[in-house]
């Protein structure tokens, strides 16, 4: 299949685990799912229209590429966050992983010390991408195997390594960002830079970095054995594991995922700010956390899709950016941003529990249908 | 309706009817409970049993119709207005916190209190004791529920129930999880509880035990009350004839009696309890099951047999023995790679263990399987379909498509889609803990029949039921467990089930099997 469907596949998707009542045929499959999904939709229209009216720059190209480059860094938090939400985890070190991630390509730009040989390294700079996203990869793994192997609750387990992770980056920094990122071309590693600053077609790099991350993510979860798997264990763990899912891999897999979203927003954050700091990305996972949430995500598990993820990280994005826009106070951005997200997750519950009254009909209507002569009157 | 009305009616249900939406559960029900008298509900699934019950107690209210106690008429909004006037319900789900002790359970909501408003645990815990000497289980009060096995579980609830000193009592499939032997106990309590006045309304899904303990039977069918009858004038084919509207075969063996080679072999298995206590759950279990065999393991709950089936699924670890695949040892194998050489469970609680409620009816019988239609790393969705598709009319799964959501199947065909997920697996074994729990006759028979079916192909099938009527008629041998250990085979089609209950421990009623094991 091509990327081109990906949409309404995903769309399918979206309503199979969501759809209250049993609809066998996709259109109305797809009208269920605009209804599950439509709220955050919704929220986002009335945000456009809202600051749209309030300021005319607000729908202007220039201001559209700035607010989706915002929106996009968030977004790939997100959706790694996703995965760890879909099976009943939580990331919390993200921020601190975009941070290290950051700084260990502007340590490895500003040429690595191996004291025992005593040299200076000074790698190209595809091998230093590779390695801040392999640092990243590496803190979920072990998140991973902490969650998953040594049971540590997810919350617990991620909330060391957000102290760990920042740790780090503030020790190979000694406290002071690296502000030296440009390279040498004598020594071949130039283009670091360029390459995160470029805007090819005119969209920034972030966002072609979100675009690629969300259609090779929903790729993953409504085409890979891995998408059913982590649905599976998110919604029946014990089910799951009878069943043949290899949990425990899953498990782990959702964090080493987790981990490789945060270090390539490490990245993109780093050339955006062209100076690796080792407080990048400080608060960054509840933004993450706030974009699945208001996405119709379920933080029990199960439940939740890239695309109103996606949707999620729109509605946070624009919504701040219009509100600096209209130069609302940076107080009540909190208020209101805070506000949101409650009354997002308010809403998606009473719509929860519209439709396990909706499927309890549906088992008694089930169960009591079948015989076909029902009104035979008995003496 | 017979109306026998007049002597000891407490409470009468008068006309009632319930929809919801579009679906009518109960139409125009008249029933009456009676003053020291056990009556006894049959019915299939749906038929509008539970919605009766949910009625008589508070939970739901009725679309038309009302109730009277004693003659007068009463609104129920609540169930706690329902105890208030002396009318309790032990539901058919368990309603327990497992993180809470058994004596926090049986107060919760109706603590005891001291003048100062504390607790009184002490008193508490005095009651609890008597309730537990009563039910003639080893139970400490203290104990958390989650320690507890599902049937213990069951007592507890019970327990909570008989606390509330209830003039109405009803009982909702209170016997699911018990062994034979704590029935008997529940009965003697029932007994105890009629002499005293308390009228008891009773739904069980085992019928021979529900006739046993009636005085007075009613039947249901598709939501309208069918017949009503004296105990002493009914048997077992009278009420399946009413249930399902016509004699049904209560049979499902068949003639067939060739079986192919060992597929199955187990010797001197041994594995600890997974509750802990450092004992065996199964001790030296050794036997086999041969191709197109369908073998019953019979036991009293705690006897070992779930624990004997989720070690050969591989979600027991083994302490001890070997277990034979095709000869194949299966020693530290992972379930995935059991269900892979062809040996699968389908567990014993539904819910917890069987389906993935978030998932839809198709992806849920396809979870087990994907391997079967995945290309270079994604599935395909076409032959996916078609296999889902294929299932759902093999296995009989009523359902107005895949995309159905599971939670809107009824009992029977959440359970048909558990078997299904496995038998796409193409398994060799098929192991299933009581298939039948909790599910009606109709679905019981579609669901031996469907095994038979299996079996007749080739496949082996080793099931766990507590049910004797089941084990009897639905194998082709029967194996009893009893502490652990297997004790005696029978061949079902010459023993009686005297001889088999006897052999389980079961005819020592006076004894606890889970106390006797600690």
């Amino acid at each position: 299949m091509s990327l081109l469907s990906q949409s309404p596949e995903t769309r399918n998707e979206q309503a199979k685990p969501k759809s209250p009542v049993a609809t066998a045929a996709p259109r109305k499959i797809n009208l269920n799912a605009m209804m599950v999904e439509g709220r955050a939709l919704i929220a986002l229209l009335l945000i456009v229209i809202v600051f749209a009216s309030l300021s005319p720059h607000y729908l202007s190209p220039d201001n559209l590429i700035i607010m989706t480059r915002h929106v996009a860094m968030n977004a790939i938090l997100a959706i790694g966050m996703l995965m760890v939400i879909l099976n009943g985890g939580i990331d919390l070190s993200v921020g601190s992983t975009v941070g290290l991630s950051g700084v260990v390509a502007g340590m490895l730009l500003d040429g690595l010390q191996i004291s025992s040989l005593n040299v200076l390294a000074y790698p190209s700079v595809w091998v230093v991408i590779l390695i801040s996203l392999a640092v990243g990869t590496l803190v979920g793994y072990v998140n991973g195997v902490l969650v998953s192997r040594l049971n540590v609750a997810p919350f617990v387990a991620t909330l060391g390594m957000l102290y760990i992770a920042r740790g780090i980056a503030l020790l190979i920094t000694n406290g002071t960002p690296f502000s030296n990122l440009r390279g040498d071309e004598a020594l071949g590693n130039t283009g670091f830079l360029a390459f995160l600053k470029a805007a090819p077609l005119g969209l920034p790099m972030p966002v072609w970095a979100m675009i690629g991350f969300a259609a090779a993510f929903a790729i993953l979860l409504n085409k890979a054995p891995f998408g059913r798997w982590l649905y599976a264990t998110g919604g029946n763990e014990r089910a799951a594991e009878l069943s043949g899912v290899p949990i425990k891999r899953v498990q782990t897999r959702v964090y080493v995922l987790s981990g490789l979203c945060a270090a390539a927003v490490g990245l993109l954050l780093t050339g955006d700010l062209s100076s690796a700091t080792p407080r990048a990305g400080e608060f960054f996972e509840l933004n993450a956390i706030a974009a699945v949430v208001i996405g119709g995500a379920a933080l029990s598990g199960g439940r939740g899709t890239i695309r109103g993820t996606l949707i999620g990280a729109f509605v946070i994005g624009f919504l701040v950016d219009g509100l600096v826009l209209i130069g609302v106070s940076q107080f009540w951005q909190q208020i209101i941003k805070g506000a949101v997200i409650i009354v997002a997750v308010a809403l998606d519950q009473m719509q929860q529990r519209l439709q396990q009254r909706r499927a309890a009909k549906a088992a008694l209507a089930s169960s009591s249908g079948p015989d076909p002569a029902p009104a035979a009157a008995q003496p | 309706m017979p109306a026998e009305t007049g002597t000891g009616v407490v409470l009468r249900a008068i006309d009632i009817t319930k929809r919801y939406g579009a679906t009518q559960a109960l139409k125009g029900v008249n029933f009456e409970v009676r003053r020291g008298k056990v009556t006894v509900l049959f019915g299939e699934n749906g038929a509008g049993k539970s919605t009766l019950m949910k009625v008589l107690a508070g939970v739901e209210g009725p679309t038309t119709g009302h109730l009277e106690l004693d003659g007068e008429r009463i609104e129920l909004r609540s169930p706690n207005e329902a105890v208030d006037h002396g009318i309790s319900i032990i539901h058919q789900e368990l309603n327990l916190c497992p993180n809470l002790s058994v004596r926090d359970n049986i107060f919760i909501g109706r603590e005891k209190r001291r003048s100062f408003g504390s607790i009184d645990y002490a008193s508490e815990r005095d009651v609890v004791r008597k309730l537990m000497a009563r039910l003639e289980e080893d139970i400490d009060p203290d104990t958390p529920v989650s320690d507890l096995r599902l049937g213990q579980q069951q007592i507890v609830e019970i327990a909570r129930a008989l606390a509330m000193d209830a003039r109405i009592l009803i009982m909702d499939e209170p016997t699911s999880a018990l062994s034979a032997a704590e029935v008997e106990v529940l009965f003697k309590v029932i007994m105890d509880l009629t002499d005293n006045g308390v009228a008891i309304v009773y739904i069980s899904h085992h019928l021979e035990e529900a006739i046993e303990i009636s005085d007075h039977a009613v039947v249901f069918r598709d939501g309208e009350l069918v017949a009503t009858a004296d105990a002493a004038d009914i048997d077992l084919s009278w009420v399946v004839g009413k249930m399902v509207g016509r004699a049904a075969d209560y049979d499902f063996r068949g003639e067939e009696r060739e079986y192919g080679e060992v597929v199955l072999s187990v010797e001197n298995l041994k594995v600890v309890d997974p509750a802990g206590a450092g004992r065996l759950a199964v001790d030296d279990v050794s036997l086999t099951v041969k191709q197109g065999e369908i073998v019953c393991l019979y036991g009293l709950m705690g006897a070992g047999r779930t624990e004997l089936v989720e070690a050969l699924a591989g979600r027991l670890p083994i302490a001890g023995g070997t277990v034979r695949l095709d000869g194949d040892d299966l020693a530290g194998t992972s379930i995935a790679q059991r269900i892979g050489r062809g040996i699968g469970l389908v567990p014993e609680d539904r819910q917890r263990d069987g389906l993935v409620q978030s998932l839809s009816v198709g992806k849920n019988l396809s979870l087990a399987s994907l391997f079967a239609t995945t290309k270079n790393f994604f599935l395909s969705r076409g032959p996916e379909t078609r296999r889902i598709t294929d299932e759902i009319s093999d296995v009989r799964v009523k359902t107005s498509g895949p995309g159905a959501a599971i939670t809107s199947l009824s009992g029977g065909n959440q359970q048909k889609v558990v078997i299904g997920k496995m038998l796409l697996t193409d398994p060799k074994v098929l192991l299933l803990d009581e298939p039948t729990r909790g599910i009606d006759v109709g679905a019981k028979g579609e669901i031996f029949s469907l095994l038979y079916r299996e079996a007749r192909r080739g496949l082996a099938v080793l099931y766990v039921t507590s049910e004797i009527g089941e084990a009897i008629t639905a194998s082709h041998r029967v194996v009893v467990m009893a502490k652990g250990r297997v004790v005696r085979e029978f061949d079902p089609y010459t023993t009686t089930r005297e001889e088999i209950m006897t052999a389980s421990g079961e005819s020592e009623a006076g004894q606890h099997p889970i106390g006797a094991l600690e």
